[in-house]
């Protein structure tokens, strides 16, 4: 039997108040303010991209609900495994926008020393771990995590958020089982957004749903609307309730759309047509939620404007704050390899350093 | 002392840190009922229990993946590999996710892993149960790399192993497992990683081993001494990443002469790096160019594996060599 599609707020904007997932009111502007927040500094950080203040960028247009919803319905406890597409999670949990725009410049400021490309930034504090380019490699690292959070009894789940791309991988499977035979606090959030770079859908799975294969891993597979901040909190709400009661993992597939290209890099025109594009606009997350906010009174035009306002202005002073840094310091390329320094690698940082002083640049590398 | 073979020190080292440490944790494919295919975890899963000692479902990226995982949170895994042909369904994710995750994270998060998977031929397992492939591990940084000769240092390695802070793949010579016998002490002793180990002393030629080979080095210095009357300083790296380059350049100017032996292949093999690192670095004490004695360029042979390993022969002849050139 099909998965139903979990849904609070059709796309017409009726709202399902049987389903609707309790949520204060402050709470509710939070995520809210979370999700313009994100779609305005990816906006922003495309057009960096453009101008070659930053190398390379990876938007999530279209798809915030379904990331920053899903990160909103856990607990500060919880973990979070990123893909790439997910900026918003981090920001919900307090990364500080100076921080990032300083990782996607890659400069002194940067938490990782500009160690890696934009977009693959870490944040532990917010127990949001290092992004990775090889896809679905952190589906059994998060199955990992949450196994060891079960073995010492503490009430935590760990969500691990990829791609419809990533189910086609060796990993997607070898997590989902490990996460079933162990019965581990895992949830596994696949964003289908129908687009691995340029490949559909259809060309990953001949499944009539990524959902449904939770069943031959003996975990609970959930379908939910991506578009839909509210059901996305509700399903994973659930989700996290079953693994902290310790009733396992589960699949959530929240079946939204890429509206944006994969990258920077990439030129979506080559495989897809702007009306299927505009075809997604109509479902737009953020504007499907403001709806429902403005039918709880809590919101209005008025208040949209002072938000884009005040965003704008908060991104600004962060991208101003990063660019006043330089590069890492060259010694830094040498750090982190080991907890300590080996022999060799002391001699090789030596060498660099000793070899700059001798033949310095002659013009400013970025 | 007691006189333990290789299983049995390394099983004594689990089980000192198990009960010492409750962060760590085995996992792998038969390691707990059966205590494993070679039991080097014998009896461990009924002392630590079933969640501290953990059969998994046989996929090596889940097992590396999960222990990942579990290391980022605090804990201590230290995951079997039955054997290191099977390891590369875990490549990615030991090259790209483990070894990376320090630098990547710069240092926010730290990855001690402890990867153990028996390594080398010699006992009849043909390509898929014989192979030596340390160099692939530590070319792309970020892993350090071991492998014992003997039951006092597998004790004492795994110790170190299991309680450093970076990631450790602990190569074991199978062929050796029970084979090498010698004396251990029963309680808790580390053997530092990093640290090379002058076996036998001499003037003559430096030869530069590890593993089950140093073995069949071994044997090799003591005929070239009867019979060739050259005199052998042999050294057991031990660690191949950190290496101790100090103990081996100090060798090499007093000799200079030198063999490595290694049964993995040739090309690009660790020996490779060795005889760059000493062309390099003590060029002018050399007598005679060094030489390598290792396994062939082919797959890793059944019927042919004692042609195809390094063997006293082989050695003694390139010690001939490098002493007559």
């Amino acid at each position: 039997m099909a998965l139903e599609l979990m849904q609070v707020i059709s796309e017409k904007g009726l709202v399902n108040h049987k389903q609707e997932p309790s949520i204060s009111d402050q709470d509710l502007l939070k995520l809210y303010r979370t999700m313009v927040l994100t779609r305005q500094f990816d906006d922003r950080m495309m057009k960096l991209q453009r101008q070659g203040r930053i190398g390379f960028y990876l938007q999530s247009l279209g798809e915030e609900a379904a990331h920053i919803g899903a990160a909103f319905a856990l607990q500060p406890q919880d973990w979070i495994y990123p893909s790439y597409r997910e900026p918003g999670a981090a920001f919900l949990r307090g990364f500080p926008l100076t921080k990032y725009v300083s990782q996607l410049i890659g400069n002194a400021n940067d938490p990782i020393q500009g160690r890696q490309m934009p977009v693959h930034f870490s944040y532990r504090e917010g127990n949001f771990t290092s992004v990775s380019s090889p896809v679905g490699t952190q589906i059994p690292q998060a199955v990992g995590t949450a196994w060891a959070a079960k073995l010492l009894k503490d009430p935590v789940v760990v969500l691990a958020f990829f791609g419809e791309g990533a189910t086609s991988e060796g990993d997607f499977h070898v997590g989902l089982n490990f996460a079933g035979v162990f019965k581990t606090p895992a949830i596994l959030f696949c964003r289908n957004n129908h687009y691995a770079i340029s490949v559909p859908l259809e060309r990953q799975t001949a499944s009539e749903s990524i959902a449904i294969k939770a069943k031959a891993y003996g975990i609970t597979g959930v379908r939910v609307d991506g578009n839909d901040v509210l059901a996305v909190v509700k399903a994973t709400r659930e989700a996290a309730e079953r693994g902290r009661k310790g009733d396992g993992a589960t699949l959530i597939e929240a079946v939204t759309y890429r509206r944006g290209a994969h990258s920077s890099s990439d030129d979506p025109r080559m495989y897809r047509t702007d009306q299927e594009v505009e075809n997604q606009t109509l479902l737009d997350p953020i504007a499907r939620f403001r709806k429902y906010l403005e039918g709880k009174k809590l919101w209005n035009s008025q208040s949209d404007a002072e938000l884009e306002e005040e965003v704008k202005s908060q991104i600004i002073a962060a991208v101003e704050a990063a660019e006043k840094f330089g590069n890492p310091p060259i010694e830094s390329m040498f750090e982190d390899v080991f907890a300590e320094l080996t022999p060799e690698l002391k001699d090789q940082q030596e060498y660099l350093l000793d070899h700059r002083k001798r033949y310095p640049r002659t013009s400013e590398v970025k | 002392m007691p006189v333990v073979n290789m299983i049995q020190a390394l099983n004594d080292a689990l089980r000192i840190e198990m009960r010492r440490d409750p962060r760590v944790v085995l996992l792998g494919e038969d390691v707990g009922k059966l205590g494993g295919v070679f039991r080097v975890t014998l009896d461990l899963q009924k002392e630590f229990g079933g969640d501290r000692v953990i059969d998994t479902p046989l996929a090596e990226a889940g097992i590396i993946g999960s222990a990942i995982g579990m290391a980022l949170y605090g804990l201590r895994p230290v995951p079997e590999i039955q054997f290191a042909d099977f390891i590369f369904p875990a490549y990615d994710q030991i090259i790209n996710e483990l070894a990376k995750y320090r630098y990547r994270s710069g240092g926010e998060y730290s990855c001690p892993v402890t990867i153990r998977t028996p390594v080398g031929g010699g006992i009849r397992g043909g390509h898929y149960h014989s192979q030596s492939p340390e160099a692939l591990f530590i070319h792309p940084t970020g892993l350090k790399v071991v492998i014992p000769s003997n039951p006092y240092d597998a004790k004492g390695m795994l110790l170190s192993a299991i309680r450093d802070e970076d990631p450790v793949l602990f190569m074991e010579p199978k062929r050796i497992y029970r084979a090498a016998k010698g004396e251990v002490p029963e309680g808790d002793y580390t053997v530092p990683l990093g640290k090379a180990a002058i076996v036998r002393e001499g003037n003559d030629v430096t030869i530069l081993s590890y593993g089950a080979m140093l073995h069949t080095a071994m044997e090799a210095a003591d005929v070239i001494e009867k019979e060739d009357n050259t005199q052998a300083e042999v050294i057991d790296l031990r660690s191949l990443l950190p290496l101790d380059r100090e103990t081996i350049l100090e060798s090499v100017k007093r000799t200079g002469r030198v063999v490595v032996v290694h049964e993995a292949p040739r090309n690009c093999g660790f020996g490779a790096e060795l005889v760059a690192l000493i062309t390099e670095k003590v060029f002018l004490h050399l007598q005679a160019p060094p030489m390598r004695v290792t396994g062939f360029d082919t797959p890793f042979p059944y019927t042919l594996e004692h042609e195809y390993l390094p063997d006293v022969g082989r050695i003694r002849d390139a010690v001939k060599q490098v002493m007559n050139y």
